[in-house]
């Protein structure tokens, strides 16, 4: 292919991942950037062109030994949901805006410990990156088919363009903001899409391979079989192949957690918690499908071109062998992806750390106090730049002084051997209080020296020297310092050996100081913070123990060199709301310092952020006791916090509920009180009738007429039988509204019921002229209190007389069988009743203000009196509605 | 010959009262509710109103409303007779302007005296 097709199919890439970026920051709340599946294949920068090229490699000249590196991740993943969004929640809190910081905020913001955790990352992540652009580079040769041309200087060299065009792509979506823990989404979002691109290209070729250029797996496997080392390629091998992939497995178990990239896109871009449940089974669902085509292509390519090609290229070398360019075409934009997102993401992640672990802290900070903000924001994000550009030119340097001469697979074994060095201070700081910073500092540094010893020495060594006498003879020709043999441990490849060496020290080394050593009491602070956070993330700002004197105006102007006047005004507007405090205190509290330095941490680092706080502040030390002392007490005071609220919502519910009863009371009360009253009333009324009467018969005993006389002691005789009426309803009703009365079921006759009934009040009837109408016309037996039903019957009936015209007054009763239930209406040919009052009827003492002017005699407690007692035999009273001509009234009694 | 207005919904109480006042040479209207005494109104001037609170269609307190709007009735003193006998109800008769409160059960002598101190 054209060298010049080949840059312009490159720019067209770049510009497509370029645009795709810039909708991603454009658009930066879409669901589109913002989704569990974003997050995952962002995750998938974890397999770059050591992955897409290396891989085959590895499987092509020593069988499935490229698996462990996939398998660390695979078993990593599951724990996820526990140790990941702690660190996620850690490091949101605290606006962690790198490892570096991570590390070094745990063991109580030490500055040297992040700018030693800075250069572990540096050192180890730089190989890797010159290793993505020797893949580059080898690749576009391959594609160019430009294999005898040697480029004889850098700007001869397309790689070096190449690593240009990532340097400014990183430059441009990479420090768009100086607060370094804000969210890359446009870089996030391009990287899941050439997670995307680089499978998808990858699986491609893989069913090209396998099922077009060869018939099917089986076919290579039966094809491979009659190699002669095929069995060598299939098994495990020996116990000492065991040790060699546990190691490898840790190795990269470690690396998922723990690379400056994967740290960056699993951690830093989080998003949301609940996306790591997607991602812990998709994301090595992935992995197994990159994985799947590996062996077979390896094969494929052995069977093709026997030992005359580079394996890690197979899959490029494959289809150009068969003159397919096209789908090579495909296979380069695969591997070009897995490189730039790989480059892109670590360099963002080494930039932030070299600028706020390394170069502010140690030179720039005087500067940056005397300096105005904008230009503090502008310096800020120029050492950002610088330090991409300086990192992937250094990359470049690497790759044209060492790379040439190495395999992908052996550059990306050391940057994990390397970079596993944090591992011990990293995780188990996580989890145990006791871990301290000069622990942590030894442990990494010997660590680091034993990989250095042991696998980065003999490499240059052999690089300058061309022999291998060190690895050889070991140094000075001790053999038990063999560099791949440290104390006669000779059966474990190179790698695996230099990583059981070096993280066996290292752990010693963090335990051993650890136990011997008391950290300050800020270490101890942070730890605690760390280890039990789950805990301390509702202590927020309070968490921070400090005791000492600062001035909030001090304070602000440390922000406002670095946030502005505006954004620092609103920021202490905010923590003044926040913590309930008024905006003219002058004593800046622990608070207000925890804050301030998370505020700046974003920027230039947390132990920038300490050094330019402690700049302004008067600290004094408090004993370790004291700490541990004043956290228990902030905890013990959320609890206690938590405990009142309860109590107090429980209480409110309480209050709540007796002020409920209470009106309940009241009602009943008031209620009980018109009962009386109307009940005095009613009372009064007779006996007034009768008081009067007698008080005229007794006075006037000579002069009254006769028939007057008569007159007044028949109204006597009245008002009497009113009153016994009025005082039998009136315990009746309280019997029955008290629910003290019993009923007395007997099986009875119903029709008898109701001709008693009618009988007995027949004669008050006829007295008025008023016809009763018994059309019932057969007998009924059920189960009543014959008593009570008679009650019901004759006040149904009397209050239908009561009601009907002077003239032609007609009442009539009936009963039908209903559902279950007999049904019995009492019917008068009356005014009826005004819809307004069929709700009141039954209520005791109610009387229709549409009553006729002649009072009726009655008691005001009848229809009520018989609500009861049908309800207490389970039916249930009524008054129909809508009826054209007088009121009917009914009643229900069920068969059982 | 002193005109008097029984206003009573129960009717043997108004027998008394009627038979009582017509003995001191009284003329005597009777209306059982409110709306009967205010017909009554229309073409009599009582010199005194007996009247009693709890009747059905209008009440007492209304009805006693209605006569301190009309002004031909300006002289005619109005007396409560009734079963209510709490403070806050009597302190509400006095204050719509009721001349007396008097309670039931009651005397008829005292009624009588009651009412000729008020129209002499």
């Amino acid at each position: 292919m054209n060298n010049y097709t080949l840059v312009f199919i490159i720019i067209s890439y770049l510009s497509v991942l370029f645009y795709v970026a810039f909708l991603a920051e454009k658009k930066r709340q879409s669901k589109w950037v913002n989704n569990p599946y974003v997050y995952t294949f962002s995750l998938a920068v974890y397999c770059s062109a050591w992955t897409y090229y290396g891989s085959i490699g590895i499987a092509a000249n020593s069988g499935i030994n490229f698996l462990p590196i996939y398998l660390g991740p695979v078993i990593a993943a599951p724990l996820w949901i526990i140790v990941l969004r702690k660190i996620i929640r850690i490091s949101k809190q605290h606006k962690i805006s790198s490892i570096a910081d991570f590390i070094s905020l745990r063991y109580g913001n030490n500055r040297f410990l992040g700018a030693l955790v800075t250069l572990v990352c540096l050192f180890g992540t730089l190989p890797y990156i010159s290793l993505q652009l020797k893949a580059v580079s080898e690749t576009f040769e391959i594609m160019a088919d430009e294999t005898s041309y040697v480029s004889t200087t850098v700007f001869d060299d397309s790689t070096f363009y190449v690593a240009l065009l990532l340097a400014i792509f990183a430059t441009f979506f990479g420090t768009q903001n100086t607060d370094a823990s804000e969210k890359h989404k446009g870089i996030i979002a391009s990287v899941a899409f050439e997670s995307v691109i680089k499978l998808v290209f990858f699986l491609i070729i893989g069913v090209y391979i396998t099922f077009y250029l060869f018939d099917g797996t089986s076919d290579i496997y039966n094809q491979m079989s009659n190699m002669e080392n095929f069995k060598q390629l299939i098994t495990l091998g020996s116990v000492e192949n065991g040790f060699d992939w546990f190691f490898m497995i840790a190795l990269a178990f470690i690396a998922i957690f723990l690379l400056p990239r994967q740290f960056q896109v699993s951690v830093l871009e989080n998003n949301r918690e609940k996306h790591l449940k997607k991602a812990i089974w998709l994301f090595p669902l992935y992995l197994l499908l990159f994985n799947f085509f590996v062996i077979f292509i390896a094969w494929a390519g052995k069977l093709t071109f026997g030992n005359t090609q580079n394996a890690e290229y197979y899959t490029l070398l494959l289809p150009l062998e068969n003159g397919n360019s096209f789908l090579a075409t495909l296979v380069f934009l695969g591997g070009f992806s897995a490189v730039i997102s790989m480059v892109i993401v670590s360099t963002l992640a080494l930039s932030t750390m070299v600028s706020n672990n390394l170069i502010i802290p140690y030179g720039f900070l005087d500067k940056f106090i005397k300096n105005q903000p904008e230009r503090n924001s502008k310096y800020i994000k120029n050492i950002r730049r610088i330090s991409i550009f300086l990192i992937i030119i250094g990359a470049y340097f690497f790759y044209v002084s060492f790379s040439k001469e190495l395999s992908l697979y052996a550059i990306g074994l050391i940057s994990f051997v390397i970079i596993s060095q944090l591992a011990p201070s990293f995780f188990i700081g996580l989890f145990w209080n006791r871990g301290a910073s000069k622990a942590a500092i030894i442990g990494i540094i010997v660590g680091t020296f034993i990989t250095l010893y042991t696998l980065v020495l003999p490499f240059v060594l052999q690089a300058y020297t061309g022999t291998n006498d060190f690895i050889q003879y070991g140094l000075n020709g001790i053999t038990w310092l063999k560099p791949h043999a440290l104390f006669g441990i000779d059966f474990l490849s190179p790698p695996a050996h230099a990583f059981f060496w070096s993280i066996t020290f290292n752990i010693l080394c963090y335990l051993t100081f650890s136990l011997t050593t008391k950290g300050n009491y800020r270490e101890r602070n942070y730890a605690e913070m760390y280890v039990d956070s789950s805990n301390f993330t509702t202590l927020q700002d309070n968490a921070l123990v400090w005791k000492g004197e600062a001035y909030v105006a001090d304070i602000k102007n440390v922000l406002v060199r670095f946030l502005g006047e505006k954004k620092a005004t609103r920021a202490l507007k905010i923590f003044f709301t926040k913590y309930n405090l008024s905006p003219n205190t002058q004593l800046a509290d622990a608070r207000l310092i925890n804050f301030s330095e998370k505020l700046l941490t974003g920027s230039i680092g947390g132990a920038s952020a300490k050094i330019l706080i402690a700049s302004v502040v008067k600290e004094e030390q408090i004993s370790l006791v004291e700490v541990l002392k004043i956290l228990e007490e902030s905890k013990e005071n959320i609890v206690s916090n938590k405990m009142l609220r309860e109590k107090s919502e429980e209480l409110s519910q309480l209050s709540s509920k007796l002020k409920n009863v209470n009106e309940e009371l009241v009602t009943k009360d008031k209620q009980k009180d018109e009962f009386l009253d109307t009940v005095a009333h009613e009372l009064k009324t007779p006996i007034t009738g009768i008081r009067a009467a007698t008080e005229l018969l007794m006075d006037d005993e000579d002069d009254m007429p006769k028939d007057m006389k008569n007159q007044f002691l028949k109204n006597i005789l009245q008002d009497s039988d009113r009153l016994a009426r009025l005082i039998n309803n009136i315990l009746d009703f309280e019997k029955l509204e008290t629910g003290r009365l019993h009923l007395d079921l007997q099986t009875n006759d119903l029709q008898k019921t109701i001709k008693k009934a009618v009988a007995s009040i027949q004669q008050i009837a006829s007295k008025k002229n008023i016809t009763i109408n018994d059309k019932t016309a057969h007998a009924i037996t059920i189960k009543y209190d014959e008593d009570r039903i008679l009650q019901v019957l004759t006040n149904l009936l009397s209050n239908a007389i009561k009601f009907c015209p002077t003239e032609k007054g007609e009442v009539t009763i009936d009963f039908k069988l209903g559902n279950g239930e007999v049904e019995v209406t009492v019917k008068d040919n009356g005014k009826g009743i005004p819809a307004e009052d069929h709700n009141y009827i039954f209520d005791k003492f109610y009387q229709s203000k549409h009553q006729n002017t002649i009072k009726p005699q009655g008691s005001g407690l009848g229809l009520a009196i018989t609500k009861q007692i049908v309800e207490k035999h389970g039916g249930k009273i009524w008054a129909k509605k809508a009826v054209k001509n007088g009121a009917t009234l009914v009643f229900t009694l069920p068969f059982d | 010959m002193k005109k008097i207005l029984i206003v009573d919904d129960e009717p043997n109480i108004v027998m008394s009262l009627e038979y009582a006042f017509k003995k001191q040479q009284f003329e005597v209207f009777i209306a059982r509710d409110g709306s009967e005494a205010l017909e009554i109104l229309q073409h009599q001037t009582p010199d005194v109103v007996l009247l009693d609170i709890m009747m059905p269609n209008v009440d007492g307190y209304q009805t006693l409303t209605h006569i301190k709007k009309n002004d031909s009735l300006q002289h005619t003193k109005v007396v409560f007779l009734t079963a209510k006998n709490k403070a806050s109800d009597i302190e509400k008769g006095l204050q719509l302007g009721a001349d007396k409160y008097l309670t039931k059960p009651f005397s008829v002598k005292k009624i009588i005296s009651e009412i000729l101190e008020l129209v002499t």
